[in-house]
């Protein structure tokens, strides 16, 4: 099983419950897309399967392993090589070339600068941005940065992929075009967990979660 | 990869995550090379700093450095024996065999005296008041005094046979300025306890023992004959062999006088000259402080604009914390590019510190130098600031929550 939530809850300081008892399997290779209104606690959600942040109870287990018990070290461990993030703001270095910002998303597992870089270009191949290895961030489309931010996530090969809205800052076509991308890339096998407002990208995906006020009110399959 | 109809067991142990230094080293320089201009003017502040400090240790290392070659090009084998006081506080007196004795001693080069005429004094004319003396002593002195003291004639000769015989006078350069005479020729006359004596030379200034500076020479018989001078010697300046000046030191008392040489002092003026020297290369504390502070402003100023930095780049931080940093992957990198910063502007400081030594020595004509302990101290100094300044940053940095990463847009 690639994620597993169990009863979580997570409370942020003053009280505030942004998931209240949350239950979900997702085993290997799943491809899940998340639905719910703003405040809905789909994002806090992804943070816990990211290990990003610790749940206030439940269980987590994330790529078999009990998340709840690891240390920060090795959470940050399982991040850097199991977990491939994508993000709506795309977050690229803007000093970076487009293989550099790839290559980043390798730092933390150790491996040298030259190695990273050369599967950094087998990445960029793969979401066919070929021809723009050497081009800054501001010199790209949006769809194209959002493909470079793709391309950092999936180099390492991570088991689990989680994307936050990584369509909200495009347009329509270049937003297809990146579901698309992210579909076939997880066909590979990896786990794709994606947070959407979009019904019609929702609808794309064989399993669909639909989340209010930090419950799971859906789980859909077609 | 694995897939989900197979579910093979995962491996248990979880990848640890790494950044390895020169990694490390690269995402600091990285960071510096995206705001280069706010990473210039935060070094600079270093930078002046720590010129500042090596400027105040090089030029006082070069004015040492000068002294002491002006020490070494007179020798330090030149000594002085003189008489002591006795035990209740009168003066001693040297016998007039003072000077013979030393010239035998073993490991004497030569040796040259001068015998004080305390009864007389210089003027430019007898118009002038008896009181203005002007400081200048009247001294008698061997014909061969210049040459073992180690200074030359600025104008005309020293004195010779002639002066035996006839009232001639020779100026130390201090004198000289007094008596407002730069130039001997003609009949330059001064008037030398009531008689008129013809100056046929001014010394140059003898280093080593400046007291000469402000003395007119006579010679002995001439001081003898008119001032009652008795032969016993008010100073010897003794040149030693170079390799045995501590053993001819030891001995010139018992030499010079043996029936009491508890009674004669001996010294080395070069000691004295060497320990101004020292003196002259301990930089004074204050242009020192003065610099500490400027280090000290500096580091704030670091400090400053790295908290500033952490702010900005929240969504940095966060990004690199989903891509697997550490929190204390996330501080080093924030130390290093302060440490880095201040290594660098240690450098920079290293380098205005010595052009301004150099700029110092230049137009002084002195030797540039600057310690050799500056060139490390100035860049470990600058790195080891800016790792104590980049301290709070860093760690506001490791503390801030993964999570702005994926909140900010």
């Amino acid at each position: 099983m690639a994620l597993g939530l169990d009863e979580v809850v997570k409370e942020y300081p003053g009280g505030v419950a942004a998931l209240r008892g949350v239950s979900l399997e997702i085993p290997d290779g799943d491809q899940v897309a998340v639905v719910g209104p703003s405040g809905s606690g789909k994002t806090t959600m992804l943070t816990i399967m990211g290990t990003l942040e610790r749940a206030t109870a439940g269980r987590v287990e994330v790529a078999g392993h009990d998340v709840v018990s690891a240390s920060d070290v090795e959470l940050a461990g399982l991040r850097a090589h199991e977990i491939g993030f994508v993000f709506q703001g795309f977050h690229l270095q803007e000093a970076m070339s487009a293989v550099d910002n790839v290559a980043l998303g390798m730092l933390y597992t150790g491996m040298p600068l030259r190695e990273r870089r050369e599967i950094a270009r087998v990445a960029l191949d793969r979401v066919g941005l070929a021809h723009r290895r050497d081009f800054k961030p501001k010199q790209l489309s949006g769809g194209e940065r959002q493909r470079v931010a793709i391309a950092r996530a999936i180099a390492k090969r991570p088991v689990i992929m989680l994307a936050d809205e990584p369509t909200g800052n495009l347009d329509s076509k270049s937003g297809g075009e990146v579901i698309a991308l992210l579909h076939g890339l997880a066909a590979d096998g990896a786990t794709l967990v994606l947070i959407t407002h979009d019904e019609q990208i929702a609808a794309g995906f064989p399993r669909r979660v639909q989340m209010r006020d930090g419950e799971i009110v859906g789980d859909d399959r077609s | 990869m694995t897939s989900a109809a197979a579910a093979p067991p995962r491996p248990t142990r979880i990848g640890s995550a790494k950044l390895p230094l020169r990694e490390l080293l690269g995402t600091a320089l990285q960071g510096l090379r995206t705001r280069r201009l706010r990473a210039a003017l935060s070094a600079l502040g270093i930078a002046i700093g720590i010129g500042a400090m090596v400027a105040v240790v090089g030029v006082s290392a070069s004015a040492q450095a000068n002294l002491l070659s002006e020490i070494d090009a007179l020798g330090t084998n030149l000594l002085t024996v003189t008489p002591g006081q006795t035990f209740l506080g009168a003066n001693e007196v040297l016998p007039d065999t003072a000077v013979p004795s030393i010239e035998h001693q073993l490991g004497v080069q030569n040796a040259a005296a001068v015998y004080q005429v305390s009864n007389a004094n210089v003027y430019r004319s007898p118009l002038v008041p008896a009181a203005e003396t002007g400081g200048i002593g009247v001294d008698a002195a061997g014909d061969n005094l210049p040459n073992v003291v180690g200074t030359t004639m600025a104008s005309g000769h020293f004195l010779d046979s002639v002066s035996n015989g006839f009232p001639e006078a020779v100026l130390g350069a201090q004198a000289a300025q007094v008596l407002q005479i730069s130039q001997v020729g003609g009949h330059l006359m001064v008037y030398l306890g009531n008689t008129w004596f013809t100056v046929v030379g001014i010394l140059k200034s003898a280093v080593l023992d400046t007291s000469l500076d402000s003395t007119v020479f006579i010679s002995l018989p001439v001081a003898e004959r008119m001032f009652q001078v008795q032969p016993n010697p008010s100073e010897i300046y003794v040149r030693a062999n170079q390799n045995d000046v501590v053993g001819v030191s030891n001995l010139l008392a018992a030499t010079a006088d043996p029936q009491n040489a508890d009674g004669v002092q001996v010294s080395r003026p070069s000691d004295a000259l060497e320990a101004r020297a020292a003196a002259k290369g301990q930089f004074t504390t204050l242009l020192l402080g003065l610099g500490a502070v400027a280090l000290l402003v500096g580091a704030i100023g670091i400090a400053n604009i790295m908290v500033i930095s952490v702010l900005e780049r929240r969504g940095e931080i966060g990004l690199r914390r989903a891509l697997g940093a550490t929190r204390r992957h996330i501080s080093s990198q924030f130390l290093a590019e302060s440490a880095v910063l201040a290594l660098l502007g240690g450098i920079a400081g290293l380098a205005l510190g010595a052009g301004a030594t150099e700029v110092y020595a230049l137009t002084r004509h002195e030797p540039f130098v600057v310690p050799l302990y500056a060139l490390i101290a100035a860049p470990a100094s600058g790195f080891v600031i800016g790792a104590l300044a980049g301290l709070y940053p860093a760690a506001k940095a490791a503390r801030l929550s993964p999570t702005e990463a994926l909140r900010t847009t």
